[in-house]
């Protein structure tokens, strides 16, 4: 684990960010797509010690922020069933539905429980033959042959009494939305090395040529993130274009294949709404014909009622990168992570949890404000 | 009653079967089960004279010329009951053992009451109780009184434990006598998060190169070796809940001044790095059992630094990683600043709650 300080390491950080300096002629805008970037660029502070012309714009890559109000709501539904085991990761609990949270629903006395995996949850269902048990399947490519492995087992175990609420969605397709979005900004995108890992870099290719953005794929520590502005910032500069692998410690050109192989055995691309953004065509996995049947939706009736989203909210626009978190008008006020009113203040990937969090706000750190 | 004649497995009726290997709902019911469960588990385990006299109430030897009585409580749950570095037993006297010790004080008896739930393995509440019984022993401090009430099967989460400790702060202490000011230093025992992260690696089924061993132990010599090396302490407090972000928040908030941590100097070790990595947890706020932050004069911070990193007793449990992390500042008061390891600052907000792992 070594990795993990070398990858932190203060004085390499320094080199690269004077290095971006000396590169940087005119103002640019990144935006880092994945939600763990985001953590990791508030939390270490990585963006002050950037020149001003580089500006990030935290993407929509945040997986509990992007899961659709409906699908929180049958969640709860699904959760609140009697005899029910519903699993889910951690930060999943406090995500707001429209009528209160996972944890709510626990404290109520449904069975919730959190796994760290999908196949913890295909155990539970073993262990517990009498009871039904779902896993809400949440997240991106990431997390997906996670997911798909846990219902071919499933299968493969004759399990009838373990489904999957899915809710997986797709990259690419959002670096497109953003692209298309009336008023963009972004000029380069940090793709997320860990969906890389899973999908290869061949989907970039085609969205680079298209919208003449440069791509580079980027890890989640600091000193990794740091790189990859870096080369952005290069690309930027020579008037490039182009897919990097700033990553290739973790991502291969073809990904995958193990992951891949499973992923299209269970999954089949759908078209999925997103949080904050709307739908988006080809944006999601579902189940396939093969394995309908372990989908939690078609085997429980729920009557979710979905009352809508917070007028106040502007997840929306912090997800697709058109305002900072603290530039919206509830930030802070009646929004905060103890009463979120949207996803994006949930999860420490959100980037409106990881602003407030890191003590941000319009007039950017308070407490260096105080003490200017 | 509906739980006294349950039929569970592994054992029938729980009432007048003094053989059974499960705790039932009659071992809390005062007859001769709870004897007989006093008499085999706990006396043998917390055997001392005070308690084998069987009194309602403990009596206690008078205490030293001039010193003060402190005295502390707090309830015990933790799943698993057993984890890598101790269980229940060993957090419910440390715990209380050491809260005494932030006072300055060194725990002279305890009391431990025990909420057991029907159908807990005798063996395990045995090694519960023999565990609480060697930290006693290794704490110095004697468990003089106590009780027992059992649970119905379902109720309960196996086993939780109350302590409440009584303890003595010697006259000459001065741990407190000047309060919290800028300019002061803060300074850490040890590496943080051992404790939270050995718990949740088991639960999450994490396996390491070396595994997570919890830091449980009493603090109260290692408190005694910083208090000789200075006196004029100002605070100490264990991170316990909420780790060092919340126990620095409420050193902010008490004092009325900020707090600058010094990130990069917080001593963590590298499994529990990589396992907070994983888990996506902050290591700031993950609990440590067995560590204190103390609040010293700026002029006593290397000699107490000194102190830490020196300690050794029979059987003891060094400090070498012991550090300085912070200080007290006049700016931002209520609030603790971190500064990165880049340099960058940002805010160290007090946990919310529950630490929930992230998904990826």
């Amino acid at each position: 684990m070594k990795h993990l300080s070398e990858y932190r390491d203060a004085e390499a950080m320094r080199r690269i960010a004077d290095h971006i300096g000396r590169l940087v002629t005119r103002r640019w805008a990144i935006m880092e797509v994945c939600g763990g970037q985001t953590h990791s660029i508030i939390r270490s502070g990585l963006d002050q010690i950037l020149p001003p012309e580089v500006e990030l714009i935290h993407g929509p890559g945040c997986p509990v922020c992007v899961t659709a109000l409906e699908t929180i709501d049958q969640a709860l539904g699904i959760a609140a069933l009697p005899g029910m085991i519903f699993c889910s990761y951690g930060d999943m609990l406090r995500v707001p539905g429209s009528r209160g949270d996972l944890l709510g629903v626990r404290a109520a006395g449904a069975d919730v429980r959190i796994v760290a995996s999908p196949l913890d949850a295909v155990a539970l269902a073993r262990q517990y033959p009498e009871r039904e048990v779902v896993f809400f399947a949440v997240g991106f490519e990431t997390t997906a042959p996670a997911s798909a492995m846990a219902v071919r087992l499933a299968a493969q175990s004759g399990l009838g009494n373990f489904s999957m609420l899915v809710s997986h969605v797709l990259v690419p397709p959002a670096i497109r939305v953003v692209m298309e979005s009336s008023g963009n900004r972004v000029q380069a995108f940090l793709a997320a090395g860990h969906v890389a890992s899973v999908m290869g870099t061949g989907d970039y290719p085609p969205l680079c040529r298209e919208f003449r953005v440069p791509i580079v794929v980027t890890g989640l520590l600091p000193l990794d993130i740091l790189e990859g502005i870096r080369r952005t910032v290069v690309q930027l500069e020579e008037g490039r274009h182009e897919v990097e692998n700033a990553y290739p410690r973790v991502v291969s050109e073809g990904g995958n294949a193990r992951a891949l192989a499973v992923i299209g055995e269970v999954f089949e691309v759908c078209d999925r709404t997103w949080r904050g953004i709307g739908p988006i065509p080809a944006s999601g996995w579902r189940l396939a014909p093969a394995y309908a049947s372990f989908d939690a939706l078609s085997r429980f009736s729920i009557d979710a009622v979905c009352s809508g989203e917070s007028l106040r909210c502007r997840s929306g626009d912090v997800l697709t990168g058109a305002i900072k978190p603290h530039q919206c008008p509830a930030f802070g006020r009646e929004c905060t992570p103890r009463t979120p009113l949207g996803a994006t203040m949930v999860s420490d990937e959100g980037a409106c949890a990881a602003y407030y969090h890191a003590g941000r706000s319009a007039d950017g750190l308070t407490a260096g404000r105080q003490q200017g | 009653m509906s739980g006294s004649n349950s039929i569970l497995p592994g054992f029938g009726c729980p009432v007048g079967f003094s053989d059974q290997q499960r705790i039932g709902i009659g071992h809390g019911g005062g007859g001769v089960l709870t004897r007989e469960l006093f008499v085999k588990v706990f006396l043998p385990a917390f055997g001392n004279p005070v308690l084998e006299r069987l009194g309602d109430a403990a009596l206690l030897p008078p205490v030293e010329a001039g010193g003060r009585l402190a005295f502390s409580t707090d309830a015990y749950v933790v799943q698993p009951l057993f984890f890598p570095g101790g269980s229940i037993g060993d957090l419910a006297v440390n715990g209380t053992v050491n809260d005494l010790a932030m006072e300055g004080a060194r725990a002279i008896a305890l009391s431990a009451a025990f909420i057991l739930e029907e159908g807990l393995s005798i063996d395990l509440l045995t090694e519960i109780a023999q565990a609480m019984g060697r930290a006693a022993r290794d704490a110095g401090v004697e468990i003089v009184t106590g009780d027992t009430k059992v649970v119905e099967r379902g109720r309960g989460d196996g086993c939780s434990i109350t302590t409440a400790g009584i303890g003595v702060v010697p006259e000459r202490s001065r741990l407190g006598a000047t309060p919290i000011g800028p300019g002061d230093l803060i300074l850490v025992s040890g590496s943080v998060g051992n404790h939270g992260m050995a718990v949740m690696s088991v639960r999450e089924g994490l396996a390491f190169e070396s595994p997570i061993v919890s830091d449980t132990q009493p603090l109260h010599r290692l408190v005694s070796d910083l208090l000789t090396a200075c006196p004029e302490t100002r605070l100490l407090r264990d991170p316990t809940r909420g780790g060092l972000a919340a126990t620095l928040g409420e050193i902010a908030v008490g004092a009325g001044f900020g707090i600058e941590l010094e990130e990069a100097a917080v001593p963590i070790e590298p499994a529990v790095a990589a396992a907070c990595a994983i888990l996506g947890l902050d290591p700031l706020e993950v609990a440590s059992e067995g560590r204190f932050v103390a609040v010293v004069a700026a002029g006593d911070a290397q000699r107490g630094l000194a102190a830490l990193r020196g300690h050794q007793v029979a059987g003891g449990y060094p400090a070498a990683l012991a550090a300085q992390i912070g200080r007290v500042v006049a700016e931002h008061p209520g609030m603790v600043v971190a500064r990165t390891a880049i340099g960058a600052r940002r805010i160290v907000p007090m946990p919310l709650g529950e630490l929930l792992p992230r998904i990826c």
